[in-house]
């Protein structure tokens, strides 16, 4: 009996039989496309999933013009508290922007990415949205532009974008049909009028699917985010991603519906729920067997400042920009440095995981069926265990199985509660915490106190200090092997008898 | 005649370079439109661009003083929708 175990060595990894990304350990996730698209999302922490342990971003809130009304959107933009996307603190102009940019380059040394997210839509600020680009290509030459648009007027601009050297567009494409779209979309405008229901459904999505070919054809990277919301386009999300993958596009992110009455949109006023974690998961790997999903979006605001997991933007205000003093030269010339080391670092680790998963392979010449186990890690970047469990406002999920161990997405444990109507008062942040990780066995982190500890081994979540600053992934399958060693994981004992007796 | 921006506007641009008479400006707290030049794009356009853009329901009055865009006539929300939802809010 010969399986392959994928992510054995980084050449063999590469090489992965599998086309899906639900094959595959989860820094495999690109490993099968094209060398060129893999160099461009090497080091875009939204885009490649083991860059995101390593790399940061920041996106200026430029853009306040939308041509669209999305029900999961309130157009009153203006809080401060929320951490969800539309939400910004401060508009900026171009120029208060790249001085912004500039300031957090000098500052945050694994910034990579800088993109325009809104608060509206970048494209409908078209003059805004150039002009910032224009000024870092030229004083940022360094930092990796990108953008993204609902796609209504994405075709009309597609020449624009290729002339400021953006090579990442992010379309957000929640429909391909207008049905669907109606109930999405109470209007859009469009040939200078406002066009509601069905019909501008059916404009946006034409335009959509319109711009993404245009793109793909000059080469630019199109990832396609869509909001996943229940009983309106769950069922039909899989579709989507047949179509847009169809079209061009190279990733899908399927995020959840964040839908809070106080947050005033159509969905949160009307009561719309948002998908639980497993149906989230559950869409996530129907959509995988035809494209590569996106697991590891945070969600996060159009003035986002830092790794995906943190918001720094308090540290960035305009007013603290403004007596800055920058030295974008020799702060370029940290970042390189910087850049480098940690490009070491994840070439050591690769090295590392690679003998992780031989020790996992090892475990399956017992010919033994082990299921499945969900583990929850706390990080605070660098792709190792090096977070206190208290310290922890999210934690990475894992999934390990007999062939892999593979990133399944994230749990916030402090802003939101998960669960809408579920969610007590008398709630303590532990049980929250510990409702959060439902379906996790584990938690892996560098440290975590008693009374958690009790907590959660009540709970059936085995928690785990042992594997401090190891990397996330070879921590994970030791764990593993170590459930599988010690016979938690033998539920499907009998068919692996049966098979190896074929 | 002309229409009016009042309070509720969010100051988000989107109507200003729609209007053909430049009659929008940017001012705070809140963008206004200049009654001299406003011309409810008569002759230019079907619909009026600044109402036919505006995502904020009430942030414009027509020339007879009322919402342009009236409550739950953009965001779909039934006014009476939202004021139970808000009084809910309010008694948490």
């Amino acid at each position: 009996m010969e399986l392959t175990v994928i992510g054995q060595t980084a050449g063999e990894a590469a090489e992965g039989g599998c086309s899906s990304s639900g094959c595959g350990g989860s820094s495999d996730q690109l490993s099968h496309l094209p060398e060129h698209i893999r160099a461009k999302v090497h080091n875009h922490p939204c885009y490649s999933e083991e860059a995101h342990h390593h790399f940061a971003r920041m996106h200026v809130a430029v853009a306040p013009a939308c041509n669209i009304q999305c029900h999961y959107c309130n157009r009153k933009y203006d809080c401060s508290n929320e951490s969800r996307p539309g939400v910004v603190s401060e508009v900026l102009t171009p120029d208060q922007a790249v001085k912004k940019v500039m300031a957090v380059a000098a500052n945050i040394p694994q910034m990579t990415v800088l993109g325009i997210a809104g608060p509206g839509d970048p494209l409908a600020n078209p003059e805004r949205t150039f002009e910032t680009f224009r000024q870092l290509t030229e004083k940022a030459p360094d930092i990796k532009l990108c953008v993204s648009t609902n796609g209504l007027t994405l075709p009309d601009q597609v020449e624009e974008l290729c002339k400021h050297n953006i090579d990442h567009v992010t379309i957000t494409i929640n429909c391909v049909d207008p049905d669907v779209g109606a109930k999405i979309y109470p209007w859009i405008f469009w040939n200078n009028r406002r066009i509601k229901g069905r019909k501008g459904a059916e404009i946006l999505i034409k335009q959509q699917q319109k711009g993404l070919k245009m793109l793909t054809e000059r080469g630019i990277l199109v990832k396609v985010n869509s909001v996943m919301i229940p009983g309106v386009n769950d069922a039909h999300l899989e579709e989507v991603s047949k179509v847009v993958k169809a079209n061009g596009a190279f990733l899908h992110n399927v995020m959840p519906l964040i839908a809070e009455a106080e947050h005033g949109t159509f969905y949160g006023v009307m009561g719309q729920r948002g998908p639980t974690h497993g149906e989230l998961q559950a869409l996530q790997d129907q959509c995988a067997g035809d494209m590569n999903m996106m697991r590891h979006c945070r969600q996060c605001r159009a003035d986002a400042v830092g790794m995906l997991g943190e918001d720094r933007g308090d540290e960035f205000t305009m007013d603290k920009v403004e007596n800055m003093e920058i030295d974008y030269e020799s702060a370029m010339q940290r970042r390189a440095e910087y850049h480098a080391s940690i490009e070491a670092n994840r070439e050591a680790q690769k090295q590392q995981s690679g003998q992780a998963f031989v020790a996992l392979s090892s475990l399956q010449l017992k010919k033994k069926e082990t299921r499945p186990v969900l583990m929850a890690v706390a990080t605070s970047g660098g792709g190792v265990i090096n977070q206190h469990f208290g310290h922890a406002k999210e934690f990475l999920v894992y999934e390990a199985s007999m062939t892999d161990v593979r990133f399944i997405g994230y749990r916030k444990v402090d802003l939101y509660c998960s669960g809408g109507d579920s969610c007590g008062d008398a709630e303590t942040t532990l049980q929250k915490i510990i409702r959060a990780l439902e379906g996790c066995e584990a938690v892996l982190c560098s440290k975590i106190g008693y009374e958690p500890w009790e907590q959660l081994e009540t709970a059936g979540i085995q928690p785990n200090g042992e594997h401090a600053m190891e990397p996330i992934e070879e921590a994970v399958a030791a764990v593993y092997a170590e459930m599988a060693g010690n016979g938690q994981l033998d539920e499907a004992r009998e068919t692996a008898q049966l098979q190896i007796g074929a | 005649m002309a229409y009016e921006i009042i309070e509720s506007c969010v100051n988000c641009w989107a109507c200003e370079p729609l209007c053909p008479s430049q009659a929008i400006f940017d001012a705070r707290p809140h963008f206004r439109i200049d009654a001299k030049k406003c011309t409810e794009c008569e002759g230019d356009f079907a619909d009026p661009q600044c109402v036919s853009i505006c995502p904020i329901e009430g942030a414009i009055l027509s020339p007879f003083g009322e919402a342009a865009n009236p409550p739950g006539s953009l965001t779909g929300i039934r006014p009476e929708r939202m004021a139970e939802v808000m009084a809910e809010i309010q008694a948490r």
